[in-house]
């Protein structure tokens, strides 16, 4: 199982923890994440990343095991300790706005 | 007995009001979605308890929700998870696409932008909801950038009107200081093919089938602020309102300017009259006498605060032009609020009702029409839309 940590507002939304898991197949990449975490809560589409364009929302970010990933390529391999289970994916909202 | 239910959006959630028909003792429900914008919240005539709710936010993006209790619970239509992992999910309720397609949309992809440049258009946010009169299943979206989109799934799946984007004077379009929005959505209760609706800064287009084609209907305005002050497009409108037992009268708050129209919006003159200023964003009608307006005039585009500090709602009982000033139980010194345009609604109470929220996070709520004001609350974030449900 993939870990995902979400920012407060998406876990309200969702009706979920701060950390959401996801069984993704294949390769672990931000890609198959997002789409296994949309298809799980289809509530989340379009605020993650936009519905046409699939980029990232400007405001956020990805991190994991310490690392910003969110300019990686969508389709790139995520690290193993995320692929294993060991480390989450962090999706966090940026501070900003006041 | 009868019920009141005030329906609130503010900058960091939503808000649900209710009293008796008396009006004076006020229950408060909320926040509900804290910490999100909720631009604007409405009630199927249809059906009072399915409400919609635009919930918006500059990280997340859109999304829309559903209460089929009166706000007690709610749900993003199509939020449901999916039955098989890794199927993509079938309809998010957030969805809004704009329609370029030659056959309905005209790949129409630029707007005017505020340098007279073309812009690309891109969805930004829902500032305004209308649900059918008829049918709760159904609800329109005035959006940023300009559109119309409809639902008839209950918000589950989102189509555009492309006819009003593409009906020709969409590049013309520009955006006013808010955003290039579409704001104002009118269903014509005598004539369900005929709708109203206004931009801004493009003004306010008519359909007469549905939605499948729009024109322009702005004869008459006349705005200091454009190249062409009578242009058929480009006026600034803030909010036009109807009572449904007339709906060939419209009254209008422009940017500057009070106006009225008597044919559906074929011209426009201009009823200011004695207002101390003529800007001002919101403009409604009283329940039960057409000719009865309220209009808040707010000093200018730039110092959007009362005129002298003294936060007055002006009455109209002649439709326009001759107007009284109503103050009591409104601050009349250092009042320094501005009242936003989807912030005025009144309900249909026998004494009508009128409601209005600040961006100080005041409602205020008159029983008797506007003679005597008190508020419902106070300290509310700064309030960006109130309507008024009217229940058995």
């Amino acid at each position: 199982m993939i870990r995902v940590i979400l920012p407060a507002h998406l876990r309200t939304l969702a009706h979920a923890g701060s950390e959401v898991e996801v069984e993704v197949e294949g390769k672990i990449t931000q890609r198959s994440v997002l789409d296994a975490l949309e298809a799980r809560y289809p509530m989340l589409c379009g605020t993650i990343r936009d519905h046409v364009t699939q980029q990232r929302r400007p405001f956020l970010r990805f991190f994991a095991c310490e690392q910003d990933l969110s300019n990686e390529p969508p389709d790139a391999p995520l690290p193993d300790a995320v692929a294993s289970g060991a480390e989450p994916l962090f999706i966090i909202g940026a501070i900003a706005g006041g | 007995m009868s019920q009141v239910r005030v329906l609130v959006g503010t900058r960091k959630g939503a808000f649900i009001l209710t009293s008796d028909g008396k009006r004076e003792q006020w229950d408060v429900s909320g926040p509900h979605f804290a910490g999100w914008e909720l631009y604007h919240l409405k009630g199927s005539p249809a059906d009072p308890n399915r409400l919609y709710a635009s919930q918006c936010s500059g990280w997340f993006g859109q999304i829309i929700q559903r209460s089929n209790d009166g706000g007690k619970t709610w749900e993003a239509p199509g939020g449901e998870t999916m039955p098989a992992p890794g199927s993509m999910p079938a309809g998010a309720s957030n969805k809004f696409v704009y329609d370029t397609s030659p056959e309905t949309g005209n790949p129409l992809t630029t707007h005017q932008w505020y340098d007279g440049t073309q812009h690309p258009w891109e969805f930004k946010r829902v500032w305004h909801l209308e649900p059918s009169l008829t049918d709760p299943d159904t609800v329109y979206a005035g959006v940023e950038d300009a559109a119309l989109f409809r639902s008839t799934d209950g918000g589950k799946t989102w189509q555009e009107l492309a006819g009003l984007r593409g009906h020709g004077s969409g590049p013309r379009w520009q955006p006013g200081a808010g955003g290039l929005c579409l704001h104002t959505i009118l269903l014509d209760p005598s004539d369900p093919g005929r709708m109203f609706i206004a931009i801004s800064a493009a003004g306010a287009f008519r359909t007469d089938d549905g939605g499948k084609a729009w024109r322009p209907i702005n004869r008459g305005l006349r705005s200091e602020y454009i190249p062409d002050p009578t242009a058929e497009i480009g006026h600034c409108v803030h909010r036009i309102a109807m009572h449904p037992s007339r709906p060939g009268v419209l009254f209008m708050q422009k940017h500057w300017d009070v106006m009225r129209s008597n044919d559906a919006g074929e011209s426009w003159q201009e009823v200011s009259g004695n207002l101390p200023t003529d800007f001002g964003f919101v403009i409604d009608v009283h329940a039960h006498e057409p000719n009865t307006i309220y209009v808040i005039p707010i000093k200018s585009d730039s110092e959007h605060y009362p005129p002298d500090g003294k936060l007055r709602v002006y009455r109209s009982r002649t439709g326009g032009n001759e107007w009284e000033a109503l103050t009591k139980g409104l601050p009349q010194r250092d009042c320094y609020v501005n009242v936003l345009r989807d912030a005025m609604a009144v309900d249909s109470l026998d004494s009508c009702g009128v409601y209005f929220g600040t961006t100080g996070g005041q409602v205020y709520a008159s029983a008797d029409a506007g003679d005597t004001w008190a508020p419902i609350v106070r300290d509310l974030p700064g309030v960006l839309s109130v309507e008024v449900q009217t229940l058995p």
